[in-house]
């Protein structure tokens, strides 16, 4: 049974933010409540007030702005939103086909991507995704809204820069071109995944090389990392070699985590895991490629 | 923590089953205390506590949610859907005849979660395929039957809502 709470329900950001910042510590934002309830019915933490977002107007939409080519995701859509979603379905598949994969069907019908980012569970996926495809956090508060980076956004296990009167309002992804290739792998016993791995693959103007390449792991540091060192190998090379080096790039990849020995897994089992996936992501990723180009 | 802010209460009005339900809840109260306790609709189970079961699995304006992790102001003006409405109380529904038929439940505690998630399932993807129903009913845990024969239960179940005069 959970502890008593207060609850409010603002109708603005303004509103909430406001409302954090007068209660401090002894409050705290509700949205999907997949996490928040869960450490709330452990007794990990007790607030006297909850502030319930769902309420706030405008938070939830999903749309193409800038020229309608940057994707925009109000910080209330929740997992289900996103899969189901056919303009991500179409234009952003990495993030329909991961969202997919996230929990389970309940999880992902209750649960928002800004409430999974501002968790900040490292054995969750939707920062290793965003990290990869160049996403960039809105939040926002009474005093005004700044925009970050994933890496700059997640600070340590369940730790981010949000101020305690600041709420997450959107997610910014740039556009996805139609020739890159993409894969998201995890692995998971239970909802959450012991290790995760996101590969993005963008060509050279012939598309028959890459030009760039991002690998981010999930699950195997306090917060989603790239393999950056794994990444320049990925320059120049030609599809057709993906195959060929493949399992080394993940070796490599596998370097950029610390892992830790615990429950999910020890943490050679997670460096072994990363290299396996990166290795059937690249090889995945050229593939998506190869079509794209037929 | 000052005795007002414990005393809130919050009105609440939604369709339970098809039927409008008005009564006052904490803010804390979970749905599934509120459908156990408050309704005395118990077909829906407690168990693991923490959305990995499934056994307390209703529908949320026609989406499987954890009743045991949402709070019951949120079905505020919603349609909320239990095992206890899936049949008129005289001929039992497809799914739940599908379920006999094929031995889909040993000891039953899942069964109400697994036949809700199927049903939302079905609503969704009349004719899903085998990798579907895993995908679908993966947050659905059964300790009994090993799953093939829930599987074989949906499958059942779609075929008997396929047939003329079956209504979902």
């Amino acid at each position: 049974m959970l502890s008593p709470f207060f609850l409010e329900e603002p109708t603005t950001v303004a509103e909430a933010s406001s409302l954090l910042a007068r209660h401090g510590e002894s409050a705290k934002i509700l949205a999907g409540g997949t996490e928040l309830l869960l450490v709330l019915k452990e007794r990990l933490a007790t607030f006297e007030r909850l502030v319930h977002i769902k309420g706030i107007p405008g938070l939830a939409g999903i749309s193409l702005e800038n020229g309608k080519s940057e994707l925009r995701i109000g910080a209330l859509c929740t997992h289900r939103a996103l899969e189901k979603d056919p303009l991500i379905r179409s234009r952003f598949p990495l993030i329909a086909e991961a969202e997919r994969q996230i929990a389970n069907v309940r999880v992902r019908a209750s649960g928002t991507l800004g409430g999974n980012l501002c968790f900040a569970e490292p054995h969750a996926d939707p920062g290793t995704f965003l990290l990869a495809l160049g996403a960039r956090l809105v939040l926002q508060s009474a005093r005004g809204s700044r925009t970050l980076g994933v890496s700059d956004f997640f600070v340590d296990y369940f730790e981010t820069v949000l101020e305690p009167d600041e709420i997450m309002t959107e997610i910014r992804v740039p556009p996805l071109s139609e020739s890159a290739g993409w894969s998201y792998h995890r692995y998971a016993l239970l909802e959450r995944p012991s290790v995760a791995v996101c590969v993005l693959l963008e060509p050279d103007p012939g598309g028959r090389h890459i030009r760039s390449g991002a690998i981010s792991l999930g699950c195997v540091a306090p917060t989603p990392v790239r393999a950056t060192e794994a990444e320049k190998k990925l320059v120049g090379m030609a599809l057709s070699e993906v195959g060929r080096h493949a399992l080394e790039i993940g070796r490599e990849a596998a370097k950029a985590g610390e892992p830790l020995d615990d429950l999910y897994g020890s943490a050679d089992y997670k460096r072994e895991l990363v290299a396996v996936f990166v290795k059937r992501g690249l090889v995945q990723a050229a593939a998506r490629m190869e079509g794209a180009k037929r | 923590m000052s005795l007002t802010r414990v005393a809130q209460s919050l009105p609440l009005e939604f369709r339970l089953n098809g039927r409008h339900v008005a009564l006052e809840v904490k803010p804390h109260e979970t749905l599934l205390e509120v459908l156990r306790e408050r309704v005395g609709l118990t077909g829906t189970k407690l168990s693991c506590d923490m959305q990995v079961c499934g056994a307390c699995t209703v529908l949320l304006d026609g989406l499987p949610v954890s009743s045991c992790t949402s709070l019951a102001f949120e079905a505020r003006g919603k349609e909320v859907l239990t095992i206890e409405g899936l049949s008129d109380g005289r001929k039992l529904h497809p799914l739940q005849e599908a379920f006999i038929r094929c031995g889909g439940f040993q000891c039953g505690f899942c069964t109400a979660g697994m036949i809700m998630a199927a049903k939302a399932l079905l609503d969704e993807q009349p004719n899903p395929t085998v990798e579907e129903i895993k995908h679908f009913m993966k947050g659905n845990i059964c300790r009994c039957t090993g799953y093939q024969m829930i599987i074989e239960s949906i499958q059942e179940a779609s075929r008997l809502l396929g047939q003329p005069g079956k209504e979902a």
